[in-house]
């Protein structure tokens, strides 16, 4: 090739300066419109939302009704929202008293605060793990009471205040237990291997709700009359024993990913094995799971509701016996669309957070 | 690049102590004798090379040094302490013995830096402050200061391979080891990896290095050890064994390696 060729060559790679309106016209056309079966399925689809949008946020808000005090007050023919802004706080604090309330915004406070905490990288560590492993005591302490507090019966709990008790509880927990059951399952030692593969096996092959039968009905028989753990504490035992053991089989497929030159250059530098462990290899795999372990995440922020079939009354269940309340019949869409909208909003953000976390390791690593 | 005498704190001046001593090793795989009653005794700041054709158990014999490997048979003494079950005097060893892998093996989710302070902090219990100000040191040993934030993913196999030499150097080892640290390397990357190496071996270290670079060996060791099918074939000067090989087993490897010129450095 002559050097003028490569030179014309070259002038061809600068990237073409057009003005915006040019830019998105190509869009369109490269994106919309490439072939003619692509431009009708293009077409139908723009009449589609052109036909349902202003249909659907016509019911959803210009026409709907949000403020009022009955069902007779919902007259503008869209959606009537009264069912969850008249109880919005039953949704939210589920029936704990109103004079304690405090404590439950200060509990949601602190669980908020995990987002910010894993975000801003200029704090140490180990900071934020020591608030992880305290967090879900503090917590319970607050909603439960106790030293120093009032004691509130978890007959009173209920709401979104459950739902999310039990979904970061159960994260907290869950994760660090599978580490140590895929850890268990690895294990050169027979017995901790025996017993790692039995549990998790065993609480895999069983449907969690069966689980949750068990917690509720058959755990009391193991204790004496008169004693009980609280229905509460049962299920959230549940929940983080059937994620850990799914999390577990996540982990270990990461282990069984790592390459054997990482453990022996831990071990040829005097790495112990809990310290390869913490600081070479499950740094290396937390990151290289983080997708699949977030979609169990999510999974256990939705499995909560399934408390609802032991007689734990979580958003699912207020949101049942909304519609079953005579003042409200007929009103199940708006209380359901409220429900998939509050689940949709939490787990998306941890849906965002998890890939913002896939980008930033991509970022360090290439 | 320099000699300054960095690591010779850490060598002791008297050679006439024992670093390694192999006794009467035997290693099976399965079936497969792997080691076959090898005797090997490594004087501290001697530089040992070790060769032979692949399959012939060198890299085993020296994974064994630092118990990557175990042996079924046969003792082990380093730096005067028999390995046995006890996991804290292996321990103890490992921080000792220094290796360097054919592939490297940085941990790929540190920095460069944090690669070389880690083991200090974790293991050694240095200060922060003081194992940076070690480990930049000995980066700058191996000219890759300035690579100090960067991930090891950025970085060629040959600047990967002299960040993992300042890594085990960072434990102040008394041995070093180095298996087939120049095989995974492109051929022009191969020079920087031996001439740091050879700066190593001219400040006293004790090395005992499994290597098909020839003239690396004619140029440091004190001794060769040819191995072939799990046993010692040879072991001699290197004038003396790359000049006067005595058996037919070396002659033929001698004459391969040659013909293929693998003769860098």
């Amino acid at each position: 090739m002559t050097v003028s060729a490569t030179q014309s060559h070259s002038s061809v790679q600068v990237p073409p300066h057009h003005p915006l309106g040019h830019q998105v016209t190509r869009w369109i056309k490269t994106q919309l419109f490439p072939t003619p079966f692509q431009s009708c399925l293009s077409l139908i689809t723009l009449a589609l939302l052109v036909w349902f949008t202003p249909l659907a946020l016509d019911w959803l808000l210009f026409s709907a009704t949000f403020v009022g005090d009955s069902k007779a007050d919902c007259v503008g023919g869209g959606a009537c929202w009264l069912p969850v802004t008249q109880r919005i706080e039953l949704f939210v604090y589920g029936f704990y008293p109103d004079t304690e309330i405090w404590r439950v915004n200060i509990a949601f406070g602190l669980a908020a605060a995990i987002l910010p905490l894993l975000y801003i990288k200029q704090i140490d560590r180990r900071w934020v793990l020591g608030y992880l492993i305290v967090l879900p005591f503090l917590m319970w302490w607050l909603l439960k009471g106790g030293i120093g507090l009032p004691e509130v019966s978890s007959t009173k709990f209920a709401g979104i205040l459950v739902t999310v008790f039990l979904g970061v509880i159960g994260m907290l927990f869950a994760l660090p237990m599978g580490i140590l059951l895929a850890l268990g399952r690895r294990s050169n030692k027979p017995v901790i291997k025996l017993l790692s593969v039995l549990y998790i096996e065993l609480v895999r092959s069983v449907p969690v709700i069966t689980l949750l039968f068990m917690a509720s009905l058959m755990i009391q028989l193991l204790f004496p009359e008169g004693m009980t753990i609280d229905i509460f504490l049962r299920v959230l035992i549940v929940l983080i024993m059937f994620t850990a053991a799914y999390m577990a089989e996540t982990i270990r497929g990461g282990l069984q990913g790592m390459p054997s030159g990482q453990y022996e250059a831990a071990k040829a530098l005097g790495f112990s094995y809990w310290k390869t462990m913490g600081l070479i290899i499950l740094p290396q795999v937390l990151r290289n799971t983080i997708p699949p372990l977030l979609t169990q995440f999510i999974g256990l922020f939705k499995e909560t509701t399934l408390v609802v079939v032991v007689g734990v009354l979580d958003v699912v269940g207020i949101a049942m016996s909304t519609t079953a309340a005579p003042e409200w019949l007929g009103l199940e869409h708006e209380v359901y669309l409220f429900l998939a909208l509050f689940f949709f909003t939490i787990c998306f953000t941890l849906s965002r957070y998890a890939r913002h976390l896939e980008k930033q390791m991509e970022k360090s690593r290439s | 690049m320099s000699t300054a005498s960095q690591f010779s704190s850490t060598v002791s001046a008297n050679h006439d102590t024992t670093a390694i001593s192999i006794d009467n090793l035997n290693k099976w795989y399965g079936d497969f004798h792997a080691l076959k009653n090898i005797s090997l005794k490594v004087t501290s700041g001697e530089r040992i090379v070790v060769c032979g054709p692949s399959g012939s158990g060198k890299s085993t014999l020296i994974r064994c040094v630092n118990q990557l490997e175990r042996h079924q048979q046969g003792s082990l003494t380093v730096l005067g302490e028999t390995l046995d079950e006890n996991r804290k005097r292996l321990q103890r060893i490992r921080r000792n013995v220094g290796m360097c892998f054919q592939h490297f093996n940085l941990f790929p989710h540190l920095s460069v830096l944090k690669n070389c302070t880690l083991p200090q902090t974790a293991n050694l219990r240095v200060p922060q402050a003081e194992a940076i100000e070690y480990a930049l040191s000995l980066l700058d040993r191996v000219q890759m200061r300035e690579h100090a934030n960067k991930y090891p993913g950025q970085l060629s196999g040959g600047q990967q391979q002299r960040i993992a030499i300042a890594r085990a150097l960072c434990m102040r080892p008394k041995i070093m080891l180095f298996d087939e640290p120049t095989s995974a390397l492109d051929p022009e990357m191969i020079a920087e990896v031996l001439e740091v190496m050879v700066d190593l071996a001219n400040d006293g270290m004790t090395m005992l290095c499994v290597t098909h670079e020839m003239g690396f060996a004619r140029r440091v060791a004190d001794r060769v050890v040819f191995m072939d099918q799990g046993e010692i074939v040879e072991e001699a000067p290197p004038q003396q064994f790359f000049d006067t090989p005595q058996s037919a087993r070396t002659k033929r490897f001698l004459t391969q390696i040659l013909d293929h010129g693998v003769t860098a450095a």
